[in-house]
Parts: C-alpha cells; structure tokens; sequence
C-alpha cells in the first residue's frame, strides 16, 4: 500500500476510535507528549497498560473466584484498574470501573462477575483497536512516510 | 519502560538546571524542580514522569512508597516537591504524606482516581498541599512549583522574631556565591532552592548555609511563650482561635500574626495527630519508663537549652531565667520524675533523653561508666574512627560534668571546641545515660553552668535544636540516647549538619558539609522520631491529661511541622521536652538518648556533647540535627535546627551555650 493511503487510514481509524469512545482526550496527551527525545513514548506506556490490566484482570478473576470474595482487594484493584486505563485514555475500560466498585461496595459477586466480563471484553476491544493502530503506524514508517498527527 | 517492583528511577536531566538557577534567571524558574513521583501504577507513574519531564523538572519516580520514603531520607534536600498516590499496596498514601510532611517538610500532592469527597478531604486534613484527580493533566503539573514557594514563603515569614536581621543580611549578601559552592557541594536543587530564595525575598532571606547557619529570624518558641499561646488559645476556644485574636490575647512585644499563625497551624497538626495517630508514643513510653533519670536530665537539658538559647540572644533573658529556674526547681525536686511525656514521641524521646539525664548527671556521674554503652548502642553511622573519638571524648567530657559550675564552663568551652571535645561529650552522655542512655554529665555541667552561667536559654534553645533534629532516627533507638546526645546532636545539627550546634564555629562547619547528606538523614530521622520534643513537653504541661501522648506523639509532629516550617524554637522544644519530662519522667530519657545516638553520627566532630550522641544513639540525633541546619537548600528542613543554628550562630561558639552549662534542666518546673 502507498504512504498516502496508509496514512489515510491511519486517520480515519485514529477518528473513529474517537468517535466510538475507545479513547478520549487522555490519550491525545500522550501522543502530544511524545517527541524526538522519546519518540515510541505512546507505545511505551500503553504496553505497560496492557500488561498491568492484564495482571490485574487475572487477579480479578482470582478473587472473585474464591468462596470468600475480599471485596475490598477486589475493590482496590478496580480502582486500580481504573487509574491506569483513565491515566491512557481506554475511556471504555475505565467506565466499566465505576458501576463495578459500586457493586464491590454491595458485596454483590454476581454482580461483580458480571462487571468483570464486561471489562474483560473492553479491555481485549481496546487492546486489539490499539495493536491495529501501532501496526498502521509501523507500516506508514516502514513504506517511508510520517505518522499523521491527529488533532 | 518497565519498573521493576520497588524500583527507583531518577532522571537528572535538569542537572544543569541548578547552575542557571543560581544565575537567578527567573525565565528558568521553575525548571529543575525536583519532584519525586510515587506511584504503584507503572503506567501513570510513566505518564506522569513524561509529563514532569516536558514541564522541565527533574523527576525521580518511584513505584514503592518505602523505597520514596528513604530515598527522601537519604537526600534531605534533594527533593522540591513530592506528588503521591493515594493508594498504594505497600503503605497508605496518606501516611507517606505524613511521614514527609514531619520528617522533611516537603510540599506532597496527593493523586487518585478516586474522587469522593472524603478522600479528597483526608488529603487536606493530612496536610497535603494539593489533590490531583486522575488522569493527570500536564497542565496541572506546571503550577505545582507554586507549592513549593508557598511554602518556602511561609516558613521564611515564621523566622523573624529571634534573629538577628543584620547577621542574616550579611549572611544573604554572601548568599550568592554560596549558592555556587552549594549547587558544587550539595545537591542541584541547593542552588534552585536558593536562588529560587533569593528571588523570592529580597529581603529577609535567610540563605540557607550548610556550612552556617541560615540566618532567618525565627520566632523562638520558648516555653512560656507557647504557654501563652495555649492558654490564648484554650481562652478563645481551639475553633474560634483566630491568629489575631490568639495575638491579641497573648500580647507579646515583637510576635507577628504570621508567627502565630504558623505556630497554631503547627499546633492544631500535633493536636490532630495526637486523636489520630498514635505510632511512637508506646516505644517511646517505654524507653522513657526505663528511665526517670532522664526525664530529670531532661529538664536540666531543657534548661541547657534555654540558657544556650538565651546566650545566643534569641532567647529573652527572662524565659531563660524561667526557664532555668524551673529546670532547677524541677531538678532538684523530681529526679526521677522527669519521665518526660515527651518521650512518648519519638521525636522526644531523643530530644529528651538527653536533656533528662543531665541533672541525673550531676549526680550520678558515677553512673558515667554505665553509660558509656550509649557509644556501644550506637548503630552509628559515624566512622569507626569517630566513634571511638567520640568515646574517649565523652568520657572525658562526662567527668567535666561532674564538677561542678566551674565545670559546666569548662564544658562550655569544651562545647565550643567541639571537634575535640565531641567525643569527650559524648562521652559524657553516654556515660550519663546508661540505659535510657542520657548522659547526665553534660547536663551536669549544663546545669551548673546555668546556674552561674545563666545561659540555660541557650542550652534549651540547643536542646530544642536537637531536640528537633533528633526526630527522624530517635525512632528506632528511642530508647535509651543519652538526652544530652541528642541535644547536643541537635545543635549540632543545627549548627553545622554534623557537629554539634555548640560547636558551630569551624570545625563543625567544614565537617558538616562533607557529612551534610549524613547529616540530613540524620536530621530527618531525628525529626522522625523526636519530633519536637521541646514543643512536645510544652504541649505537655498544658494539657496534663494527655500530656504523655501529646508530648510525644504531638512532638514529634509538631517537631516535624515545626521544623520544617520552622518556628518552632529549640528553646520550645526544650521547654517542652523538659515540663514534659518532668511530668513523665519516663519519656524523657529516651528521645534524648537517641537523640544524641543519631547526632553521633554527624557529630563525630562536633561538639563535645555531640560525641556523645554519635555514640549513643546511632541513628537518630545526628542525622537529624545535621540535617536540618546545614542544608541550606533544604528550607523544608530547617525546621527547629536551623532555628537554633541560627540562633546559635549568631551567638558564636554554641558550645558555650550549649552548654552544659549547667543549666538545670532538672530545675526546670515541669
């Protein structure tokens, strides 16, 4: 594929992301943040994101799993999970947090369960439209064109 | 980039920031803040390191609050600023805030997800500085300088009361080039820190010196005046208690709004703490139960300290003559009962130990060879070289004590050479102290010395200083320092980071800037643990009832507030220290002795009375005194030992005053 091509779906697949809520203001921040001196800075921090959700989403998971839920652990990883994915700007990721502390607070594990799957699902949508964006991205780089910049 | 668990990262990128900051560049200002960044999520703590970076700070980052808390610690004046988590797995956010907040004073911002209205309000009530909601904007993270010159700001208002201003002025003409030497010597921020100063106030500023002491007029808080304070207070009602009102009703010549206004904020943080945070008082108690004899030196020590104080010219002849009286009075009557509630903090404990055994001393200097085990006890930091100079000076130094006025001038003088006499002084105090590890000779001598010499301001100025210092390290050993350790590691301290205040004058100044970091650890500890002792006691005598946990736990906060924002005057904290102690008995001896174990460390070289410390109590007076004077660019330091150093300075050889004058610690009334 050409350079203009590639960078045209680079933008219209960066908008839409946008436009479905997959990301917010947040993460225009760190693409603003990265610069020469830290050039892979927004694929830097959201690897870190992937695997800190993921520890987290699998102690979740554990937690929730026992016949006596500690639903304040539960609790602090949900608003764990809810910094971080907030701090990237995975919007629907960190959504799906507060209705999820707030049945932590009931000590609903139904309930819990449920907002579990639910942030699981979101979690692997955002990782996968992410993964296709840095993959746009790489692909533009290597057929020697510059990543367009959002605004 | 991954962190690994526990793992610090620091970037100094901004390292020649300090250079331009020095050059009073205000277009520069405020790059090179050096901010340190804690936070569990290694995503935002990324993000949040960027976003510094881009605002031109220099940032070190941390994903374990422990591991941020001795990096702080260990470079009392490496930080500007510090921006916390709320939760983290391996300690509460708030009680980082805390522990900073006491220990060195830095502005701490708080930041979370969570957004609820009583964790926001926990933050405030926890003294942090601002509260960020995650995500974290870049464009919050530029103003946060603002912090810290508000805080600078307000600590510089506090220090006007004692000083002398001529002495300070000089002192800031020199600043500039200073700033050179301490951006070389000290850490980078140093130089940010003051030229930041410079810029800041043209004119009160107290340049902080490592190497002299940071000429900032400071309220000195003795003991009668904090009286007034309280019972200003307690009249208007804690709620209704208004800085002006406050003013007007204690009506004290010379004494601004903004003292007292930062005396209350102090006062009203010890109060809360001593409700809601009970950490110390319990180890400290106990090292102080062990030791009525502390509490006696204590008091002595506090008389010590007022009559440093007084010699000094901060404090007013008369509270010292109070004070030495009710040292005196307080000695003679109640050896044993000194138990100084200050103990029960941490910070007390060290502050107090020393002063406690003092009056003890005088009359159990045959107890001198018990006590030498305060050297022994010392986890010290020192050399070993020190440390055995320390010894073989405390010992001599212990016999001083026990001869009488003469003597106590003869400790003075001892005071004043403090490279020599430290270890005598120390010495002394360890033999003084043998469990609680206060070493009665230098109170001994203080005490007498008080007596003819009437300088017992000045000792209890420099107990307070210690006192102050002492805090952070008194911690772990409260148990036994030799109070008079403390005290002296206090002053020292203040004085020149790692030699005794008394000892100000040369030695303990070039020691102190090589040992400065040690110094500041010191401090810091010293801090930690003793708080303010002296502040401590005071709060004690005014409210019996808890006068145990107020003292101590109040101390050491208020010792920590006070010293960072500084107004707190050693000879307060000695005042305290001492009615407290008397009134425990048990808590004294033990800040003291570790206040004078930590001093140790830095003290190697200082005063007579600070070898002592070093000796005693390894960790906590030294580091804490020297912290808190020498690191000039460390204005959240400066908490009460730079008040005394100052204090001190000005007076000349702090030994003197120092002192073991003699004063009686003991005689102070409780």
């Amino acid at each position: 594929m050409e350079v203009g091509q590639l960078q045209r779906s680079f933008i219209e697949y960066m908008s839409s992301l946008f436009n479905e809520g997959f990301l917010d203001a947040q993460f225009s921040q760190l693409q603003q943040l990265q610069d020469e001196s830290n050039p892979d800075f927004v694929v830097e921090v959201v690897s870190l994101f992937f695997e800190d959700s993921e520890r987290l989403l699998n102690d979740l998971t554990m937690a929730l799993d026992q016949p006596n839920v500690d639903f304040k652990q539960v609790d602090a990883h949900v608003h764990q999970l809810k910094g971080s994915s907030s701090s990237v700007g995975a919007q629907r990721v960190k959504n799906c947090c507060v209705p999820f502390r707030s049945v932590c607070e009931e000590k609903n594990t139904e309930a819990c369960l449920r907002c579990l799957q639910q942030i699981k699902q979101e979690y692997l949508l955002v990782k996968n439209k992410l993964q296709t964006l840095f993959e746009l991205e790489q692909q533009i780089v290597a057929a020697g064109g510059a990543i367009p910049m959002m605004q | 980039m991954n962190l690994g668990v526990g793992s610090v990262v620091k970037n100094m990128s901004g390292a020649s920031c300090s250079v331009s900051w020095k050059s009073n560049d205000n277009n520069q200002f405020p790059a090179g803040l050096r901010v340190l960044v804690v936070d569990d999520d290694p995503t935002c703590l990324r993000i949040l390191e960027k976003m510094l970076r881009n605002c031109h700070y220099e940032v070190t980052k941390s994903n374990r609050a422990e591991i941020a808390l001795s990096l702080l610690r260990e470079n009392r004046n490496g930080f500007d600023i510090v921006i916390s988590d709320v939760h983290m797995p391996d300690m509460d956010g708030f009680k980082l805030l805390e522990h900073v907040g006491l220990e060195m004073d830095l502005p701490v911002i708080m930041m979370s997800a969570d957004d609820s209205k009583d964790v926001v309000m926990k933050g405030v009530t926890h003294g942090a500085c601002d509260y960020l909601i995650k995500p974290v904007r870049i464009e919050a993270l530029k103003n946060i300088w603002q912090h810290v010159i508000r805080k600078k700001k307000h600590e510089w208002k506090d220090k006007d009361f004692d000083q002398s201003a001529t002495a300070e002025e000089g002192d800031r003409q020199q600043k500039p080039s200073e700033d050179v030497d301490y951006s070389s010597s000290a850490n980078e921020g140093g130089n940010w820190k003051s030229s930041k100063r410079r810029k800041e106030e043209e004119d009160e500023t107290e340049e902080r010196d490592d190497s002299s002491s940071l000429k900032k007029p400071r309220v000195v808080w003795s003991v009668e005046l904090h009286q007034q304070f309280v019972q200003a207070v307690n009249q208007l009602g804690i709620d209704k208690a208004v800085p002006k009102k406050i003013l007007e009703l204690m009506n004290v010549p010379g004494l601004t709004r903004e003292n007292v206004a930062s005396h209350l904020q102090k006062y009203r943080l010890y109060l809360r703490r001593l409700s809601g945070v009970s950490q110390h008082p319990s180890g400290l108690n106990n090292s102080f139960m062990g030791h009525p004899e502390a509490t006696y030196g204590m008091s002595s020590f506090n008389g010590l300290e007022l009559q440093a104080l007084a010699a000094t010219g901060q404090l007013p002849a008369q509270s010292l003559a109070t004070l030495q009286a009710a040292a005196l009075g307080r000695s003679a009557t109640k050896g044993a009962t000194l138990s100084m509630p200050l103990v029960d903090q941490r910070n007390i404990f060290s502050f107090e130990n020393p002063k406690l055994r003092f009056p003890e001393g005088q009359q159990q200097l045959n107890n001198s060879n018990k006590q030498i085990n305060l050297l022994h006890g010392i986890p010290t930091t020192m050399e070993p070289k020190q440390l055995a100079d320390l010894h073989q000076s405390s010992q001599s130094f212990g016999a001083m004590n026990m001869q009488g006025n003469s003597r106590v001038q003869q400790n003075n003088a001892l005071l004043m050479h403090m490279p020599q006499q430290q270890p005598s002084r120390a010495q002394m105090l360890n033999e003084t102290n043998n469990g609680s590890q206060v070493s009665r000779p230098p109170l001994t001598m203080s005490q007498q010395s008080l007596s003819s010499n009437g300088i017992p301001g000045a000792l209890l100025s420099r107990s307070g200083g210690i006192v102050a210092n002492v805090r952070g390290p008194v911690h772990s050993p409260v148990s036994q320092a030799s109070p008079i350790v403390d005290f002296s590691l206090n002053q020292n301290t203040e004085l020149q980071n790692n030699s005794f205040p008394l000892v100000r004058s040369n030695s303990g100044m070039s020691t102190m800037t090589s040992k400065r970091m040690l110094q500041e650890e010191v401090n810091s500890d010293i801090k930690r643990s003793r708080g303010f002792p002296s502040g401590y006691n005071m709060f004690d005598e005014l409210h019996q009832q808890k006068s145990q946990d107020w003292g101590l736990s109040g101390v050491g906060s208020t010792f920590d507030a006070i010293t960072g924002t500084l107004d707190v005057s050693p000879s307060m904290l000695v005042q305290q220290g001492i009615s407290s102690m008397k009134r425990n008995g048990q808590n004294g001896s033990s800040p003291i002795s570790n206040a004078f174990s930590s001093s140790r460390e830095e003290s190697g070289n200082v005063n007579p009375m600070g070898g002592n410390f070093l000796t005693v109590k390894a960790e906590q007076l030294p580091d804490a005194s020297y912290q808190n004077n020498f690191f000039p660019d460390q204005f959240g330091q400066d908490d009460l030992m730079s008040a005394l150093l100052k204090q001190q300075e000005s007076v000349g050889p702090v030994e003197s005053e120092f002192g073991f004058d003699g004063y009686a610690l003991d005689n102070l009334p409780v």
